[in-house]
């Protein structure tokens, strides 16, 4: 009888809790809608793509309880691309499905036109694939998160590190667009801020069908190091045939943009020794191992740093909404920027006033096929890059919303 | 040192082999288009989709079977040939009455399936395929050095092209072919079983793709979209060569290569543009291509 007695009165308890927090929150719609934007089909599927819709779910269903009775969902399309196709679509979703955040994958073209339909309704928009320095310089607005890494980071972590190591002259292989500009432009600053100087570059055009020419004009300048301002395929075949003509034998190359998946599609005896700058690394920690495995069983990958980074993305706004007890766009960005980031994507990490999320980089190494332990055993960490000096200065950032 | 236009003459002749090996592929795939344009009046598509489907067939052949890069060299092309003969006997056939444009579409739609379906199984990042062991390495010229694979490459794409060439223009069963091609129902009045000739075409013509596409696996990215990025500049080589011209294909991917190397040397910007520039004066001056014949 007591125990019964007990029971209810703990049962009655709970219903008031639950009923307590339910009534906290107050969410538009009654729930959240998360929006996620990427390439789902093309060159950059594989580092984002279907596997960070993946890392989405997870992070919901890890979040969920946290919100008893409300209900969150995840809206998600492939913009191929296309920057018209990115904005329309998340107009759409902030019109229609009531999307109170939008998570912005790969392909900087369509990051900043979809930040900026986002930023005109007043939805945060959380850039997590995109290289673009832009989305916290000129094109910054009081919505825009820019959270895994950016142009500045990538040139400051491999560019300074090469230099420091010996490689002083510079050759540029860069992709002939808005992206590949910027990265050789601020990977050559880097460069010669350190001392190092560039004798030169060579602009192929995207999706190249093939590298031999642009090589041999690379390895006739004489340079030490060979700098691949491109991404994804392009990186890919340029290091094939740097391998296949021997311009390894007499110049480093260094990949300014390159992910795991990268290294996994070329083998490690084609890319042993090379050095590149990651935001997250499966193997780093303790926590990031643990959830790269559950990753695993789904996709039987490893992740990339940006399928990490829209987990950490998505926990983060949520918990910003649980703390703030509500979805209103204005008071989660505060609470957002208010909130140190601790999770297994980074640690002490915060969000600027410009929008930038500080968090330590790092420089790796790729190992040799006889340091390589298991599958995936890709990287050795040669420097932890602090946040700090990893992205572009406070000081010197374009961005109106920074006062000086 | 010898220069001409500011560049030195050793660099000039290195972008002029370069611009051979790359040319081969032009040649070899053009020329698959040529053939099949010429007996189907099929704008085949699928073209590029197949010389993937070689690539990764090598690659599966060596991941799952252990079959080398020789063996798959014969291998890759049968299946895609037999691939082929099958698309041509269920779906092609029915459309030769139509207009081009169903041909056309039809085998655009099939580039869709068969390139989603490799991309979900494999993704796109690519699969490492190296040279193989007895080409490995590289020959000093004293003007560059040379892989001997790309060697190998334009020395097999030659006897392979030049090959088609002679069995289609100089022997009986080119002849029966070319006959074919110029009146179906004549020829089969003759007693020649033309249903069956057409299909072997177009098996031999998209097994010349998977040839193509063997070849390349060892120097590009293997990956499901490697033949979308290339199938629109050989579309081009034959439109410039002249539709279903077999010599004009085989020259015209020759000669474009060697030209959208020089275009990368003296300005890198343009070189996957040259072509198409080159495409749009040839059909201004030579509406029916370079080697093509008006009709």
């Amino acid at each position: 009888m007591k125990l019964k007695k007990i029971c209810a009165a703990l049962a009655m308890c709970g219903l008031a809790l639950g009923v307590g927090s339910a009534q906290a929150q107050k969410l538009s719609g009654d729930k959240i809608v998360i929006g996620f934007i990427t390439d789902m089909s093309s060159l950059y599927s594989d580092i984002d793509g279907q596997g960070g819709v993946e890392s989405i779910r997870m992070a919901i269903a890890d979040m969920e309880k946290q919100f008893p009775g409300k209900k969150i969902e995840l809206v998600f399309a492939d913009h191929q691309n296309k920057a018209d196709i990115a904005s329309s679509k998340i107009r759409e979703w902030i019109d229609q499905a009531g999307a109170d955040v939008i998570i912005g994958g790969t392909n900087s073209s369509t990051a900043l036109a979809g930040a900026k339909v986002a930023s005109e309704k007043k939805r945060p928009y959380i850039s997590i694939g995109a290289a673009s320095s832009r989305l916290t310089n000129e094109d910054c607005t009081p919505y825009i998160v820019h959270y895994a890494y950016d142009t500045v980071a990538l040139a400051n972590g491999t560019g300074a590190a090469v230099v420091k190591s010996g490689g002083k002259s510079w050759f540029f292989l860069t992709a002939d667009y808005a992206f590949g500009h910027s990265l050789e432009k601020d990977t050559g600053d880097v460069v010669k801020a350190a001392g190092g100087t560039v004798v030169g570059a060579v602009r192929h055009p995207l999706s190249a069908s093939d590298f031999s020419s642009f090589l041999l004009q690379a390895q006739n300048s004489k340079a030490q190091i060979l700098g691949l301002a491109n991404a994804g395929g392009d990186t890919i075949n340029s290091i094939k045939a740097a391998n296949e003509f021997g311009v390894t034998k007499n110049m480093k190359l260094a990949g300014l943009l390159m992910f795991i998946n990268d290294i996994h599609s070329l083998g490690l005896p084609t890319t042993q020794g090379m050095y590149l700058t990651d935001g997250w690394y499966w193997n780093q920690t303790p926590e990031s191992r643990e959830w790269a495995r559950r990753f695993f069983t789904k996709m039987k990958r490893m992740p990339s740093m940006l399928q990490a980074g829209d987990y950490s993305a998505v926990t983060q706004y949520l918990t910003a909404v649980k703390a703030a007890g509500t979805d209103d766009p204005d008071t989660v960005m505060a609470q957002l920027k208010k909130q140190k980031i601790n999770d297994m994507f980074a640690k002490n990490g915060y969000i600027r006033a410009d929008g930038r999320m500080i968090h330590d980089m790092y420089l790796m190494q790729v190992k040799s096929p006889a340091e390589s332990k298991e599958p995936w055993d890709y990287f050795k960490l040669v420097q932890t890059i602090p946040g700090e000096e990893a992205f572009t200065k406070l000081a010197n950032s374009r961005c109106p919303l920074v006062k000086k | 040192m010898t220069e001409l236009f500011g560049i030195p003459l050793p660099a000039l002749l290195s972008q002029l082999l370069l611009g051979l090996v790359n040319g081969s592929f032009y040649a070899m795939l053009s020329l698959g288009l040529a053939v099949i344009f010429g007996l189907l009046n099929v704008i085949n598509f699928t073209h590029g989709a197949l010389y993937m489907m070689g690539a990764v067939f090598a690659w599966m052949g060596l991941t799952y079977f252990g079959l080398n890069y020789w063996v798959m060299l014969v291998v890759a092309p049968l299946l895609v040939g037999l691939f082929g003969i099958i698309v041509e006997r269920l779906l092609l056939r029915h459309l030769y009455k139509l207009d081009h444009l169903y041909g056309l579409l039809l085998t655009f739609g099939l580039v869709l399936l068969i390139e989603g379906l490799f991309r979900s199984f494999y993704g796109v990042s690519g699969l490492p395929y190296s040279v193989p062991e007895q080409l490995a390495g590289a020959t000093n010229l004293g003007f560059m050095i040379l892989p001997n694979y790309r060697a190998w490459v334009v020395v097999a794409s030659l006897i392979v092209c030049f090959g088609t060439w002679f069995v289609i223009e100089r022997t009986k069963l080119g002849a029966l072919l070319r006959a074919g091609t110029e009146n179906a129902q004549l020829t089969q009045a003759f007693g020649v079983n033309v249903p069956l000739m057409v299909t072997l075409t177009y098996g031999f013509g998209v097994a010349l793709a998977g040839f193509a596409g063997v070849l390349a696996a060892p120097i590009l990215q293997v990956q499901p979209l490697m033949g979308s990025n290339l199938i629109i500049v050989v579309f081009a080589v034959v439109v410039i060569g002249g539709m279903g011209s077999i010599m004009g294909s085989i020259l015209t991917g020759l000669g474009l290569g060697v030209i959208e190397g020089f275009t990368r040397v003296f300005y890198p910007e343009a070189s996957s543009t040259v072509v198409f520039v080159i495409m749009a004066i040839v059909l201004l001056i030579r509406p029916a291509g370079l080697f093509g014949k008006e009709k």
